[in-house]
C-alpha cells in the first residue's frame, strides 16, 4: 500500500478521566480496508473510536480522515463517516422510514439518491416486513439493524462501528457482517472494535491489539503470529498472551 | 413462606419501591442531597402554609350546621381536590401497567398473582393516598389552628378520598383496557387524567363567565341560582363537607365507603390485573404501524432535525395530554375573549396573564423535549452539523410549536385591544424564549421517557422556569394595568433570568 492513502490517521491521541484512558495512541488504517480493534474491557477501544468519531474531545493528539483535520474541521470530517454503537441510538416513535429518511436529511443526501439507498437497505437488512412500524417494538436485534442502516444510508467512506455485533442473532449477525465485507469491497474502510475474536479473525485485513489505552500488537494475523512467535495458534491465545504480557509489565 | 407472611413481605417490597422511587425524585438520585432535600420539602411545607391562610383560612370558623351556601363552597372544593387526586391515581395505575419492569418476574413466579395484585393495587391506594394527605396538610393545619381540633377529621377524610379515587382510577384503568385495548389506552388514560385533573375548574370557570362574565369559580357557587337548584342541607351529598367540619358519623361513613369500594376493586380486578399487564406487555413488543407510503423529501440539514422533532413532538403522547391541559386552561379566557366582542369587561385584562403563563409552561416542556431528551445523541452529534446549527433547529421548533398555540389567540385578542394584543404578544415571546433558555443552560442528556422526572437533574432550572413564566405572566398583565409596576416586575423577572444564567453549568 502506498504510504500516503491513509483513510484514518491518528496521532498521540490521548484522553483521562480519573485514570489514563487512551495514552499517546498511534494508529494509520489505510483506504478499503478492514481494521478489528480488539482488547479487555476498559482497554480504551470505545473511547478511542468516540474520540475519533468527535463525540469526545482529545486531551493530545491529532485525527485525520481522509486528509481532514477532524479536530479542526469535524463537520468536513463527518460528512464522509459514519458511527455505529453497540447500543442503538434511534427514535422509538420514527419508523425504520422515516428514520433513514431523517439520516440521509442530516447529511445532506438528496432524497432521489437516498431512497433507492434506503430500500436496498431495509432489503438487505430483512427489515422490508417492518418498514412502516414504530421502532418502539423492536428487538434489541432490529434495532442494532436500523442503526446500521443509519450509518450506511449516506455512504460513508470511512465506518467506525462499536461492538455491532452485540444482541444478534446468527442470521442477522452473519447479514450485518456480509453487507460490512461488501462496503469494503466497494472501497469504504471499516474500524470496528469486537470481543468475538473469530470475527476479527476472519473478517479483518489488520487487528490492532489494545491494553491499557495503548496499541500493543498490530499487523495481520500472520504478522501477529510471528511477532510473537506462535506460527500455528489462534486469535484468542495470541490476544490473552499479550494482554497477560501487557498486564504483567 | 405463608401465604400470609408472603403477602406481607411483598407489601413491603412495593413499599421500598414506592419510597425510593419518591426518595430518588426528591433528590435526583443523589444519597448526598438528601439532607438538602428534608430541609426543602420542609421549609416548603412551612411556605405552603402562607397561601392555604390567605386562600381558606377565613372558613376556619365555620360550624355546623351550614346554609347551603357554605356546602357548597366546601363540597366543591372537596370535590376539586378529588379529580386532581383521581387524576393522579389514573396516572399511577398507568405506569404501573406500562412502565414497570418486574411484570415479567412476578408473573413467571409460583406465587398468587390475584393476592400480588391486590397488593399492588392497595400500594397504588397508599401512594395517592399519602401524596394528598402531604398536600392537603398545610391546608387542614391552618383549619385547625383557626377553627379547634374539630378540622383533624378532615384528614380522615382526604384517606377517604385517596382511597375512593385508587379504586376508581383502576376499575377505570383496566375498563379502558378491555374496550379499547392497550394501545388506546395508554394515551386515552393521560388524556384522561389531564381533563379531569383540569375540567372541574374548567367547568366552573366557564359557567361563571357565562353567567356573570366573570373568570372567578366562587362567583357561581355561591350564586342564588346554585343554592336554589342544590339538594337540602340533610342530604347525603354533604356528608363529605360535613366530615370535613368533624362531623364524625359522615366520617365514619364515607372512610366505610373508600374501604368497601377499594376492596371490592381489589376483589373485581386483581385477577383480570394480570391479563391487563400482559396485554400491555404485549403492546409493548408489538410496536404500532403509523406512516403511509411516501416519497423522502427534500430539505436542508436543519429542515431534516426540524421535521424529525415535530414527528416526535407530534407522536409523543405526554405532550398531547399536556397540550391539551394548557389549551383546556386557555378555554376559559378564550370565552371570555368571545363574550367581550360584545360587551368590553375589565376582566379581559385577565386574558393576558393566563396566555403568557401558559405559553411559558408548554415551551419549557417542548425545550426539555428537543433539546435534552434526544433519544440518538451519538446520530446527531456524529452528523456533519456544527452543534450550534443543531440547537438553533431545535429551537426553531418550539418557538414555531408555540406560535402556532398562541397566535390565533393574540389574533383574535388583537381585534378587540390591538394594545393588550401587543403587549401579550411581547410577554409570550419573552416568557417562551426565557423557558426555552433556562432549558438550553441546565440541558442534560436523557431520554425522552425520562421526562416526568426532568426535574430532578435541576431543580434551580424548574424553580427558575416556573417564576420566569410566573414573573412574565405578572409583568404583562402589570404593564396593562399600571404601566410603572409593570416595567419593575419585568425587570426584577429579567433579573431572576439573569441569575440563573450565571448559575448554569459552564460549558466548552
Amino acid at each position: 500500500m502506498k504510504p500516503d492513502d491513509s483513510a484514518l490517521e491518528v496521532l498521540g491521541l490521548t484522553k483521562r478521566f480519573d485514570r489514563l484512558a487512551v495514552d499517546s495512541l498511534d494508529l494509520t488504517i489505510h483506504a478499503g480496508e478492514f481494521y478489528a480493534l480488539v482488547g479487555p474491557n476498559g482497554a480504551g477501544k470505545t473511547t478511542t473510536l468516540r474520540m475519533i468519531a468527535g463525540l469526545l474531545r482529545p486531551d493530545a493528539g491529532a485525527v485525520s480522515i481522509f486528509g481532514i483535520d477532524a479536530l479542526q474541521n469535524p463537520v468536513a470530517a463527518k460528512q464522509v463517516m459514519a458511527w455505529v454503537s453497540d447500543e442503538p441510538m434511534i427514535y422509538d416513535k420514527l419508523t425504520p422510514l422515516e428514520y433513514l429518511e431523517f439520516v440521509a436529511g442530516l447529511w445532506g443526501i438528496a432524497p432521489s439518491v437516498s431512497e433507492p439507498i434506503a430500500e436496498g437497505l431495509l432489503a438487505s437488512l430483512g427489515l422490508e416486513p417492518h418498514r412502516h412500524e414504530r421502532c418502539e417494538g423492536f428487538s434489541k436485534g432490529m434495532r442494532q439493524k436500523v442503526a446500521l442502516a443509519g450509518a450506511l444510508v449516506h455512504d460513508p467512506r470511512l465506518i467506525i462501528l462499536d461492538e455491532p455485533l452485540t444482541g444478534l442473532d446468527a442470521v442477522s449477525a452473519r447479514h450485518v457482517k456480509g453487507l460490512l465485507s461488501d462496503r469494503v469491497r466497494s472501497g469504504c474502510t471499516v474500524i470496528m472494535t469486537t470481543h468475538i475474536l473469530e470475527v476479527a479473525e476472519r473478517m479483518a485485513d489488520r487487528i490492532g491489539v489494545i491494553a491499557a489505552g495503548r496499541l500493543v500488537a498490530e499487523g495481520t494475523l500472520t504478522e501477529l503470529r510471528q511477532q510473537n512467535g506462535h506460527a500455528d495458534t489462534s486469535l484468542e491465545d495470541l490476544f490473552i498472551a499479550l494482554v497477560t504480557l501487557q498486564e504483567a509489565a | 413462606m405463608s401465604s400470609a407472611t408472603a403477602l406481607s413481605w411483598f407489601a413491603r417490597h412495593e413499599l421500598r419501591l414506592a419510597w425510593r422511587e419518591w426518595f430518588a425524585m426528591m433528590t435526583g438520585g443523589r444519597r448526598k442531597r438528601a439532607r438538602v432535600a428534608v430541609i426543602g420539602l420542609l421549609l416548603f411545607a412551612a411556605l405552603l402554609h402562607v397561601p392555604a391562610w390567605a386562600v381558606i383560612g377565613r372558613f376556619a370558623d365555620l360550624e355546623l350546621p351550614l346554609d347551603k351556601s357554605s356546602l357548597i363552597v366546601i363540597s366543591a372544593t372537596i370535590f376539586l381536590a378529588w379529580t386532581l387526586m383521581l387524576s393522579q391515581a389514573i396516572e399511577s395505575v398507568t405506569r404501573v401497567f406500562y412502565a414497570r419492569a418486574d411484570l415479567d418476574l412476578i408473573m413467571s413466579s409460583p406465587a398468587t398473582l390475584a393476592n400480588l395484585f391486590s397488593v399492588r393495587i392497595a400500594a397504588i391506594a397508599l401512594t395517592v393516598t399519602v401524596i394528598a394527605l402531604l398536600f392537603s396538610t398545610p391546608f387542614i393545619d391552618v383549619l385547625v389552628f383557626g377553627g379547634g381540633a374539630r378540622w383533624l377529621a378532615a384528614f380522615g377524610l382526604v384517606v377517604a378520598m385517596g382511597l375512593s379515587a385508587a379504586a376508581i382510577a383502576i376499575a377505570v384503568t383496566i375498563l379502558l383496557f378491555r374496550l379499547i385495548g392497550p394501545a388506546r389506552t395508554r394515551f386515552v388514560a393521560q388524556i384522561l387524567a389531564a381533563i379531569i385533573g383540569a375540567g372541574f375548574v374548567i367547568a366552573l370557570q366557564v359557567a361563571a363567565i357565562m353567567s356573570y362574565g366573570t373568570l372567578s369559580r366562587f362567583t357561581i357557587l355561591t350564586s342564588g341560582s346554585v343554592a336554589d337548584h342544590a339538594p337540602d342541607v340533610d342530604s347525603i351529598w354533604w356528608w363529605p363537607a360535613r366530615a370535613a367540619i368533624g362531623d364524625s358519623e359522615a366520617l365514619l361513613l364515607l372512610l366505610a365507603l373508600g374501604l368497601v369500594l377499594l376492596g371490592s376493586v381489589m376483589a373485581i380486578f386483581s385477577g383480570r390485573f394480570a391479563d391487563t399487564a400482559i396485554d400491555a406487555a404485549a403492546y409493548g413488543a408489538s410496536g404500532r404501524t403509523s406512516a403511509k407510503e411516501r416519497p423522502f423529501r427534500g430539505g436542508s440539514r436543519q429542515h431534516a432535525l426540524r421535521r424529525k422533532e415535530f414527528s416526535l413532538l407530534w407522536r409523543d403522547p405526554w405532550l398531547i395530554s399536556q397540550t391539551l391541559m394548557q389549551l383546556l386552561y386557555l378555554v376559559p379566557p378564550a370565552l371570555l375573549l368571545w363574550r367581550s366582542f360584545a360587551d368590553s369587561s375589565a376582566a379581559l385584562t385577565l386574558i393576558t396573564p393566563v396566555i403568557v403563563m401558559a405559553a411559558g409552561q408548554l415551551a419549557g416542556g417542548l425545550a426539555w423535549l428537543t433539546i435534552s431528551g434526544e433519544d440518538a445523541p451519538d446520530l446527531v452529534a456524529t452528523a456533519p452539523l456544527t452543534s450550534s446549527s443543531v440547537i438553533r433547529a431545535k429551537i426553531e421548533v418550539v418557538l414555531i410549536a408555540i406560535a402556532v398555540i398562541f397566535c390565533p389567540l393574540i389574533a383574535a385578542l388583537a381585534f378587540i385591544s390591538p394594545f393588550q394584543a401587543a403587549v401579550s404578544a411581547g410577554a409570550v415571546i419573552v416568557s417562551a424564549a426565557s423557558a426555552t433558555a433556562i432549558q438550553l443552560w441546565f440541558r442534560v442528556q436523557a431520554r425522552r421517557s425520562q421526562f416526568r422526572r426532568r426535574q430532578t437533574s435541576s431543580r434551580l432550572a424548574t424553580f427558575a422556569e416556573a417564576f420566569s413564566s410566573i414573573g412574565w405572566a405578572a409583568s404583562a398583565a402589570l404593564l396593562l394595568a399600571l404601566p410603572i409596576a409593570g416595567l419593575v416586575s419585568g425587570l426584577i423577572t429579567a433579573s431572576l433570568v439573569a441569575i440563573t444564567w450565571k448559575f448554569s453549568p459552564r460549558r466548552e
